[in-house]
Formats: C-alpha cells, sequence, structure tokens
C-alpha cells in the first residue's frame, strides 16, 4: 500500500520566546514493512541537523532555532509504500540487546492493578507460547481500558491509566509494556502513523503501539487499541521506553511562555 | 575476626625500607613544631579551599578534611606492581564498555549473564551501537584499593564515570613540600604535578574525528553548590580550560557551542562533572536544567566527545565487579594482577545463606551504595544493628553484596601520643585516552580513629600525601 503523511504542529507561544531546541524521531526508517518514497520534514526558520540513525535505529534530527519567534511549525510531509508483515519488525537496522528492554521507568511502572491483570490473564496459559502469552496481555489492555479520549493526558503513567479505567493508544501502550515486563518479555513503545480505515474501528492518525520482542521471532508490534497487530496501514517512526522516550518531538523552549500546540496529522492511501 | 594487620613501615625485622628515611624527621620533630605544622597546613588547606567530601559521600561539604603529615611511602618496586595492575584494569574495563555496548561478545560467551548488564540502570540504550572516539568509554577510572600484606593488594571497586578526589593527591604534595622542601630534596619523590597536563592531554585525544584544530576542551560541573566544585575550579584552572556550567553551552545544527564574550566557540571535548541523567533533558532526564539540551545528539553524531563516555557507570556497578578478573582474561589474554575480594552476590541462594549466617563476620554493601552509607561491617556492630540489616538483605537480597572483612593495612600517622598504626585504603586515577597513563602517585585515606577500618570522610577519615619513591 501506499501511504501519504501529512503531519504539522505548530506552537504559539503568548509572548515572543528566544527560540527553540528539539530533537525529532520524524523519518520512518526502511525495513521489511515499510519503505520510504519520498519525506521532507521542514521548520521555518530553524536549522536542521544532519539525521543520524540512533542504535534503536531511529533517525534523530536535531532542530535549533535562536531568535525571538511567536510561533514555530514543524511540518512533515511524506510518501511510504507498506507491506503487511503481519506485525513482525523485520529487516529494521538496530543494535540495542532486546533484554535492555525490560526496564521500567515511571510511566510504565505496574501497579497491583496491573500485575492483577497480568496474573488473572496468564493463570490458565500454562503451556502457551510466548508469542500466544503476548496476545493473551494485549487484548487483555484492550478490554481493561476501553478507548476514551481525555480520560488520560499526556503525562498519564501506565498505573494511572488503569485507576482511570480508560485511556487512548498512549495507555493502552504503556500499560501493555508494563505487563510484558511482568510477564518476563522485553517490550517497548512505538510511535507512528495509522491511516484510519473506513469502517470507523481505527483511533488516532497519530499513532502508538508496542512491540514485545519474541525469541526466535523478533520484536512484534501490538496494537491494543485496535486489537491487532500492525499492518500495511501503519508507518512506524521510532521506539523507546514509554511515551516521552519515543515521542516524535522532544523539545524545550528557551525563555518559555505558555504555549498553545495545534497538531494536524492527515495519512490517507493513494489510490493506484 | 581479624586480629592482625600488615603494618606499611614496621616489619618484624624492624623498619620496612620505604620508611626508613623519615626516621630521623618525624623522631627528630619537637612536639611545638609538629603542632605548629600541622596549623600551617590547616591554614593552606583553608587558604586553597579544599573543602569537600572525597567521592561525593557526602557529609558537610564546607568542612576541611583533616590531613595527616606523615606521608605514606611506597617504593618503585612496589609501585611498578600497582601501575602495571591499575593500567590493566583500565584497559579491561574500557574493553568491557565497549564490547556491551557493541556486540556483547562477553555475554554471548556466557561469561556474564545478559541481564546484570543489560537490565542495569547504568546501561544506557541511548549509546547502544555507539562508538566513541578511540572506543574509550572511561576516561579517568578511579580503583579503590587495599592493601592487606607485603605483595596481597585488593581491589574494592572501580570508578568509570567522574572518580573525584584527585585534587587531594595533588594539594596534599603541595601543602608537603611547601611545608617540608627538605624532605624532598633529601628524597627522590616521584612528581605528581604531571597530572594535569596529562588529563590534558587525554582529553585532547579524544576529540571528534570532525575536529580538525587544536580541541577546545571545556570543564562542565553542575555549579558552586556541588561539593566538589571546588575540585571542578581547581582541574580546570590546572588545564588552563574553561570551567563552564550546562547555561554556557548550546546546541545549534551539529555541534555544541560554547558562549564566549567574543562570540560563539565550538567545543570538541567536555569532561562533565555531572551524571548521565542530567547531562541532556531532551534525551534524559526533561526536569534536568544542569546540562545541555541537545547534546546528546551532538554527541551520537560526533560533533563531541562526552568524558566519561554516557554509560560508563554500567562496568563500576557493585555486581559487575566480581566479573573485572573475567574481562582482563577474556579482552586482555592476561592473569589479572590485582585481586578482587571474594564476593558473596545475595542475589544467588547459596550466597546470601552463607551471608546471612555469617552476617556478623562480614562486610555487606548494597548494589548501588557508596561512600560507607547503607553498609554493615559486621564485627564493628552490635547485635541489634546486625539482626536489622540481615533483615532488610533477606526482604531484598539482590540490592546487597557481602564481603570478608579486610584486615586492612596501617601506616604511622600523626595522633596525640606521636605516631601510631591506623588503617589507609589508596585510590589512584588511572587516564585512558590515546594512551594508559598514571602519574606515581594516589590518594590515601586514613581512618584516624584507632582501630576503626572505616576511611571515609564523612565518618572520620582523613586524608595523606603519598610518595614513590623514584629509583635510583
Amino acid at each position: 500500500m501506499i501511504l501519504t503523511v501529512f503531519h504539522k504542529t505548530r506552537y504559539e507561544f503568548e509572548s515572543p520566546v528566544a527560540g527553540i531546541i528539539q530533537s525529532l524521531r520524524l523519518i520512518p526508517a526502511k525495513c521489511d514493512s515499510q519503505k520510504v518514497i519520498d519525506w521532507k520534514v521542514d521548520v521555518p526558520d530553524a536549522l536542521i541537523g544532519e539525521a543520524f540513525r540512533d542504535g534503536a535505529g531511529d533517525y534523530i534530527q536535531t532542530v535549533s532555532l535562536r531568535k525571538r519567534v511567536e510561533h514555530i511549525e514543524v511540518i512533515v510531509q511524506g510518501t511510504v509504500e507498506t507491506i503487511d508483515t503481519a506485525g513482525v519488525l523485520r529487516g529494521h537496522r538496530e543494535r540495542v540487546p532486546p533484554r535492555a528492554y525490560m526496564r521500567n521507568t515511571v510511566r510504565t511502572e505496574p501497579n497491583r492493578a496491573i500485575v492483577d491483570l497480568v496474573q488473572n490473564t496468564l493463570r490458565d496459559a500454562g503451556s502457551a507460547t510466548a508469542l500466544e502469552r503476548a496476545h493473551l496481555l494485549s487484548e487483555a489492555v484492550s478490554d481493561a481500558l476501553p478507548y476514551r479520549p481525555g480520560a488520560t493526558h499526556a503525562h498519564t503513567t501506565a498505573a494511572e491509566a488503569m485507576n482511570e479505567g480508560a485511556g487512548v493508544c498512549q495507555d493502552h501502550t504503556q500499560v501493555l509494556i508494563s505487563c510484558a515486563h511482568l510477564a518476563d518479555l522485553p517490550a517497548r513503545y512505538v510511535s507512528g502513523y495509522l491511516n484510519a480505515t473506513e469502517d470507523g474501528s481505527a483511533h488516532e492518525a497519530s499513532h502508538a503501539w508496542a512491540e514485545i520482542y519474541i525469541d526466535r521471532l523478533g520484536w512484534v508490534g501490538f496494537d491494543a487499541s485496535n486489537k491487532c497487530c500492525p499492518n500495511d496501514q501503519y508507518i512506524r517512526l521510532g521506539s523507546g521506553l514509554d511515551a516521552q522516550d519515543a515521542a516524535p518531538l522532544r523539545g524545550l523552549v528557551l525563555g518559555g511562555a505558555a504555549e498553545a500546540l495545534d497538531v494536524t496529522v492527515l495519512v490517507e492511501a493513494q489510490q493506484q | 575476626m581479624v586480629t592482625s594487620f600488615f603494618n606499611e613501615m614496621y616489619a618484624s625485622d624492624g623498619l620496612r625500607a620505604p620508611y626508613q628515611m623519615l626516621e630521623g624527621w618525624y623522631q627528630n620533630m619537637p612536639a611545638e613544631f609538629r603542632a605548629l605544622k600541622q596549623a600551617e597546613a590547616e591554614d593552606l588547606f583553608r587558604r586553597y579551599g579544599i573543602t569537600f567530601a572525597v567521592y561525593g559521600e557526602g557529609g558537610d561539604p564546607d568542612r576541611l578534611i583533616p590531613f595527616d603529615m606523615f606521608p605514606r611511602v611506597f617504593t618503585a618496586h612496589e609501585w611498578r606492581r600497582l601501575e602495571r595492575g591499575i593500567k590493566q584494569r583500565a584497559r579491561a574495563l574500557n574493553a568491557f564498555l565497549s564490547d556491551v555496548y557493541d556486540r556483547g561478545e562477553i555475554i554471548r560467551a556466557g561469561l556474564i549473564p545478559a541481564d546484570l548488564v543489560y537490565r542495569n540502570d547504568a546501561y544506557e540504550i541511548a549509546v547502544a551501537g555507539f562508538r566513541p572516539p578511540l572506543g574509550v568509554f572511561s576516561h579517568i577510572v578511579g580503583i579503590d584499593l587495599v592493601r592487606t600484606g607485603a605483595e596481597q593488594f585488593y581491589v574494592l571497586e572501580d570508578n568509570c564515570r567522574t572518580p573525584s578526589g584527585v585534587s587531594y593527591m595533588l594539594e596534599n604534595r603541595e601543602v608537603m613540600m611547601r611545608m617540608f622542601p627538605h624532605l624532598f630534596q633529601e628524597n627522590r619523590v616521584a612528581p605528581v604535578d604531571g597530572y594535569a597536563r596529562l588529563l590534558k592531554r587525554t582529553l585532547a585525544s579524544v576529540a571528534p574525528a570532525k575536529c580538525d584544530r587544536d580541541p577546545c576542551v571545556v570543564l562542565l560541573t553542575p555549579g558552586h553548590f556541588n561539593s566538589a566544585y571546588y575540585e571542578h575550579s581547581f582541574l580546570a584552572d590546572l588545564m588552563g580550560i574553561e570551567l563552564v556550567e550546562g547555561q554556557d553551552l548550546f546546541v545549534e545544527g551539529d555541534f555544541c557551542w560554547m558562549r564566549t564574550t567574543e562570540g560563539p566557540r565550538k567545543v570538541d571535548v567536555i569532561y562533565r562533572r555531572i551524571d548521565d541523567a542530567f547531562l541532556d533533558p531532551l534525551c534524559f532526564r526533561p526536569d534536568s536544567a544542569l546540562g545541555v539540551p541537545g547534546l546528546m545528539n551532538v554527541y551520537r553524531s560526533g560533533g563531541v566527545t562526552i568524558c566519561s563516555a554516557p554509560g560508563a557507570g554500567v562496568a563500576d556497578d557493585k555486581a559487575i565487579y566480581t566479573y573485572v578478573p573475567e574481562m582482563v582474561r577474556f579482552y586482555l589474554g592476561e592473569t589479572p594482577i590485582l585481586d578482587n575480594v571474594p564476593t558473596w552476590q545475595c542475589a544467588k541462594s547459596d550466597d546470601l545463606k552463607y551471608v546471612l549466617e555469617n552476617i556478623g563476620e562480614l562486610v555487606v554493601k548494597e548494589v548501588h551504595g557508596s561512600g560507607g552509607y547503607g553498609m554493615l561491617v559486621g564485627p564493628a556492630s552490635d547485635r541489634a544493628t546486625i539482626d536489622t540489616f540481615a533483615a532488610k538483605v533477606a526482604a531484598n537480597p539482590s540490592n546487597y553484596i557481602a564481603q570478608p572483612t579486610l584486615a586492612l593495612s596501617t601506616c604511622p600517622t600523626f595522633v596525640e601520643e606521636g605516631i601510631a598504626p591506623r588503617h589507609v585504603d589508596l585510590r589512584p586515577y588511572c587516564l585512558v585516552g590515546r594512551d594508559v597513563e598514571l602519574v606515581p602517585g594516589a590518594l590515601t585515606r586514613v581512618a584516624l580513629t584507632d582501630g576503626s577500618l572505616v576511611v571515609n570522610s564523612s565518618q572520620g577519615g582523613g586524608v595523606k600525601d603519598t610518595w614513590v619513591i623514584a629509583e635510583e
């Protein structure tokens, strides 16, 4: 499938700020499930450093702008050819050992509710394979947290989302990571794009899902929000330990004032 | 319980060789003169402004650490072996770091458990696969040693991040030379004042490949409220480099710049004295105001070198420590010259059982602890303290290791009644860049309380000048 992306992030500042510095993870890396046809990241007036690949295989760029500004825009436009690999990440060049993804952050630290969820889910899964366990956990998270925009916010932790009993893709992903770790499965947070399908089941176009490491198979994506594994409707941008660590944009406003954020994401399948 | 200690000054047949030349000096020293000199030393230290706790071990940062004027002396022969052992260990630790951020051969070979390394908090995912210039991660390796016999030294722990205390090594010598110049005319004490030059050369040698001129090296400090700030400014001054705080640096494009009165200047090497977590709010702790936003991106794309390399701490973890002799054999194909203290890992059930049964005779430490805190010295503790500690170990075994109580050697030390033996340890500072270098000297810490084995300055420890007698 050919997917086109338009992704604009606009920051408005109440009063002019002295500049910004950002680290962007906004370029899809090549792997068996995706190939970039064309891709452009633009931040008008800013200096954009050369993209480099980090150990996790993500392209990282530094953006800096050192002058008084009232607003800035980060605009991403591109086309990607995607292939359905049933969620399996193959042909992705990376250097981080999977066991390094066994650690929790503040955002994925389990609470009693998460421990119980894992125990209840895997209680009768005696001889289930790691892959089967991962599927069970993903379904359980999906059932435990009905999709409800506004129930949580950008900094909500997995434990807080469980207490809330609802959430969005970020919460599903962080809770699933927390669950996977309890089941001794390395897991990480993936950010990317999703082409919302016609049946209306898919949620946000700017999307997140978890990857769980399965021995002999490698990293496998699990989208608890949509009860599926990523297919050719997905574009993968990069990964990290949690939503903050894997954020496509991570930045700092210099001499900062309160900001209003406006994000537009359009993902469409190109007619072939 | 330990009963006999190696006395570095006296052997059964009299005064040991390294101390013979000092016999006349201390024996002929009138008590009033000694008191005068002690006051002079304190005055000098106050004037130099050295008032920080060694090794970041806490305590009052403005308290002067007691200085004992009686030098600790090594012969050239003794030092040669130590030097070989220390350099060997520094090379092995760096080889390990290079390896675990690359292919992890030592883990594939089954010599170190993967989880011990990769699940370690100090293992930085952000630098996996990244090779710093010359493959060096730990540019200043502080190795804490104790001596238990004429030929027997043990490594207590390694410090691969930013070991502190070297300013004491330099200032102790400075003060001794000012107070007792004739001692240095009469004895061939190897100089240590080349340390700053070697440190700067080491730092310059790891400038990134993109640097095509004389590298600009800076020292990044968390600021004047840090307990080791004195040392930061002292070292920057000696090396003739800028002492900067995070706000003095900024990232633009693919490089890191320093604000100067003549405009921005590109920085090539940062000798940082702040922890990984605070280096860059865009990569690590987002609330850190001590670091430089974007720095890790510049580092990972080869625009600047950070010393020590982020992630170096995984090599000096107390649980990894056990495997250092294995590293020496695996990477260097050599026999370890310096021994580790036999260590029980409470995470292993057999070890835990042994530790709980013998806790009264052991030293038990937290895996991530430092500075003598969170630690039990069994033979020096009462029953209640031991029982409380044992319960903590039993509740969370993987947080603890245990070692036998070592018979730390003693050195002559000035005390009220004259001269008396007091227990000492040793921290040399090994430099690793294009070359591996060690100045002939180190910091000696001394437990000033009679019988005490705890040399930490927060718990009554002092410092001594450490001599290596040059060969004829």
